[in-house]
């Protein structure tokens, strides 16, 4: 794309989703259990390199589920989060909704990989409601996962549609859950959220950082 | 004797009074008592306030009950979906209350009633909007929110396999909040695909052991909600 967030005109090419999620993917070890929220960041199971054993959780009951189904081996019985078909990997398990939120609270889930409306310098999370008060409000798991998984990756967008930025120095939308998120992957960069902002830990090819912190509401700081 | 198979769903769910408090099991589709949620329809009662995951879709299970008007209040973790019609236009114009619970603040608020907890401290929504009015306590020196145990007068409930007794299976993911409100409610009213004699189902694999139950009834072909919504049905009450 040519980038003209500072009007010179850089070219930089932005990460699709399927790049950012095979970004993430690099950064979970072998033996994970891993919880990956509904929408973009399901993508990352589809990039986990075949040599690591990686477990996936779904909040309404299994550890260990697979791919979609052809059509003919849908089961209503065997959805994900989303209410997506899904498949059962050798080893994978049923258990009900009380013992699956423990395993989340209980800090026994390494890893929850998030969408995110917004993240804040302080690691605070925004990614249930837009604050509007005529939309049908509907929370589902996220505080959960977001206050009881040991580590909260976001995956998001760098700015909105309208090229307001999601990095913010504080929350404007409706808190998730306050000082959890540890990593932020956008379509431009890798930040890890450090005391007093964003680190930066990799940006995309050929964005200036001049053109990275136009697009950030939030410090960023350089190694 | 203990037999706690009844004949048909109507006898089922006969007595279940108006105002009551209903828990129904399931995550979506999977594990939705859809065929006791009709019966419950038919026999008439209204006022209630009804606990569920979800608010329904289409015309058919809770959706056809909210469409109904026999709906006061929704406790639920997401009540909107793509096919969420029936609650949203009550919601809209206030025909309905809501109260929204995090999904496992909502599991565990149910899981406490069963197991004679009545609060308990969470970590989830500190710091939100959520737990606004809520007593909050440092823990470890992290907030924490007070919340209170959610028990029912019945709950509606879809699992698989069922004794005499009440010992009951369920089947993958559609097992979900069946044995947690089995739990939590005064009466359990179990839907079940099989019925099997005492002793058949091996006791290493019973998940609701028959102290949480109160009747069971064979629905041997549930109703597929998803292949009723596609075909355009609205349950009525009839």
């Amino acid at each position: 794309m040519t980038d003209n967030a500072t009007g010179q005109g850089h070219n930089s090419v932005r990460r699709t989703p399927d790049e950012i999620a095979a970004r993430i993917a690099q950064d979970i070890p072998d033996g994970f259990y891993v919880n990956l929220g509904i929408g973009q960041p399901e993508k990352v199971a589809n990039h986990v390199p075949s040599e690591r054993e990686v477990v996936l959780h779904s909040e309404n009951g299994i550890l260990g589920f697979g791919p979609t189904p052809a059509d003919a081996d849908i089961d209503h019985d065997l959805i994900n989060a989303g209410k997506k078909p899904v498949t059962l990997k050798d080893g994978g398990s049923f258990f009900h909704h009380a013992d699956s939120f423990a395993m989340i609270r209980g800090g026994h889930i390494d890893l929850c990989v998030l969408g995110a409306y917004q993240v804040a310098e302080n690691g605070d999370l925004a990614n249930w409601s837009t604050g509007k008060t005529d939309d049908v409000p509907g929370v589902g798991g996220a505080m959960d996962l977001a206050a009881g998984a040991k580590r909260i990756f976001v995956m998001m967008t760098h700015t909105t549609k309208d090229g307001a930025p999601k990095l913010v120095d504080r929350l404007t939308y409706p808190a998730t859950a306050r000082g959890v998120v540890k990593r932020v992957y956008t379509d431009l960069a890798v930040l890890d959220v450090v005391d007093g902002g964003f680190q930066l830990v990799e940006a995309v090819e050929g964005l200036s950082l001049e053109d990275l912190r136009a697009r950030t509401g939030a410090t960023i700081h350089t190694p | 004797m203990i037999d706690k198979q009844i004949a048909t769903i109507e006898a089922a769910v006969a007595d279940i009074r108006d105002g009551a408090t209903v828990m129904l099991s399931g995550f979506g589709e999977a594990g939705h008592p859809t065929d006791l949620i009709h019966a419950l329809l038919d026999q008439g009662a209204r006022e209630l306030t009804i606990i569920a995951n979800n608010a329904g879709n289409g015309y058919v299970g809770v959706a056809a009950l909210i469409n109904a008007g026999r709906v006061r209040r929704i406790v639920c973790s997401f009540p909107k979906s793509s096919q969420s019609v029936v609650f949203n236009e009550f919601y809209a114009r206030g025909a309905i209350e809501l109260e929204l619970v995090p999904q496992g603040t909502l599991a565990e608020r149910i899981r406490a009633a069963g197991a004679g907890v009545p609060a308990f401290y969470t970590p989830t929504s500190a710091g939100t909007p959520l737990a606004d009015g809520k007593e909050v306590r440092d823990f470890g020196g992290r907030p924490h929110v007070l919340e209170h145990a959610l028990r029912a007068d019945v709950a509606l409930v879809k699992a698989e396999t069922a004794d005499r007794w009440g010992n009951l299976t369920y089947r993958k993911a559609a097992r979900n909040f069946g044995p947690i409100m089995c739990m939590a409610a005064d009466l359990s009213i179990v839907q079940v695909r099989r019925h099997v004699g005492l002793g058949d189902i091996d006791p290493e694999i019973v998940v609701t052991p028959g102290i949480f139950v109160g009747r069971t009834v064979t629905v041997a072909e549930p109703a597929d909600e998803q292949a009723l919504i596609a075909s355009g049905y609205r349950r009525e009450p009839t």
